[in-house]
């Protein structure tokens, strides 16, 4: 009984700031154990976020420019040499299409288990949310949660950040290292990003940054509406 | 235990874990009940020694890890750890 009571003290002191914080304590406070395991890694906040977006658009630029360059000289130097910058321009095209495909990635549909589980994880991952998050996850397969750092589309195995004024996305692919029904692979990024948001991101690997128009045509069908509504949300 | 909580009033806690089910149960308790407190507290530190995380859901969009089981709550979760893939 002293066991229980000491615990009930401890719980009881922990609600109370988890209450008095509404949810900052647990975010601003509380850090994601997980973190501990990328210790190199700087925690992000939203300068960081901003940073490694422009990083990301200058390396693809980096990537692209060139190609360009390459495929102008070329029809320049010589007309008969268009296939040659032909080549080059689906190069400056593709490389950065490839970067958008790998990060739609992330929210693609993983394998199903039974459906049992699969529906009892559902009424658990239902619970947690609200009405508007639950319609969507019912249409698109991904739970809208915002945060501090945007608007963020939690999926099975990853998750997209649109970012404030919804101009630039950020794809992270993060996993649980289980074989569980889709719902509770969701319902664990989506508690661990309740947690701490800074620290999901952290522990999270950045898998494309850009523009969501370019992320939408790499998008599964269902999820484009999704990508949609957090865009609209963000710019809000 | 839905039936017990509305036809006596009485809040019944649990104690849940995300699995290939889709979740279990492993304990529920009543403030008042001693024994199964007692038992909730065993299974939640045997969960954590299993290497689960235990989560407090504190309304929509706040989350919060407790190392120790917060006998009021209404709902305690336990998770595996995330990484990056």
């Amino acid at each position: 009984m002293s066991t229980a009571d000491a615990a009930a003290g401890a719980g009881g002191a922990t609600r109370a700031a988890g209450a008095a914080g509404t949810g900052g304590a647990a975010r601003g406070g509380a850090v994601l154990p997980e973190t501990a395991a990328v210790y190199w890694r700087p925690r992000l906040d939203a300068e960081r976020l901003r940073r490694r977006g422009w990083a990301w658009t200058a390396t693809s630029l980096a990537h692209c420019v060139p190609f360009m360059a390459t495929a102008v000289l070329m029809l320049a130097l010589e007309p008969l040499a268009f296939p040659v910058a032909a080549i080059a321009v689906v190069h400056a095209w593709g490389i950065p299409a490839l970067y958008a495909n790998r990060g739609a990635g992330v929210v693609r549909a993983r394998r199903r288990v039974g459906a049992g589980p699969e529906r009892i994880a559902l009424g658990l991952l239902g619970d947690l949310v609200g009405h508007e998050a639950r319609a969507l996850h019912a249409r698109t397969g991904l739970m809208l949660e915002r945060g501090t750092l945007g608007v963020w589309l939690v999926g099975e195995a990853g998750a997209l950040l649109v970012r404030p004024g919804g101009r630039r996305v950020d794809c992270w692919c993060v996993r649980v290292d289980a074989d569980l029904p889709s719902a509770d692979r969701t319902a664990h990024l989506l508690l661990a990003l309740r947690e701490d948001e800074a620290g999901f991101a952290t522990v999270a690997n950045l898998a494309f940054s850009g523009a969501p128009w370019r992320l939408r045509r790499r998008l599964p069908a269902e999820r484009r509406p999704a990508l949609q509504v957090a865009v609209a949300a963000a710019r809000a | 235990m839905e039936d017990l909580t509305a036809s006596e009033g009485v809040i019944v806690a649990r104690l849940i874990r995300m699995d290939q089910t889709g979740h279990s149960t492993l304990a529920e308790w009543t403030r008042d009940d001693a024994a199964a407190t007692e038992a909730a507290v065993a299974a939640f530190r045997e969960q954590l020694d299993q290497g689960y995380y235990a989560v407090v859901s504190t309304g929509e969009g706040h989350a919060e890890q407790v190392r120790e089981l917060p006998l009021d709550a209404d709902l305690v979760i336990l998770r595996r750890p995330i990484a990056g893939g």
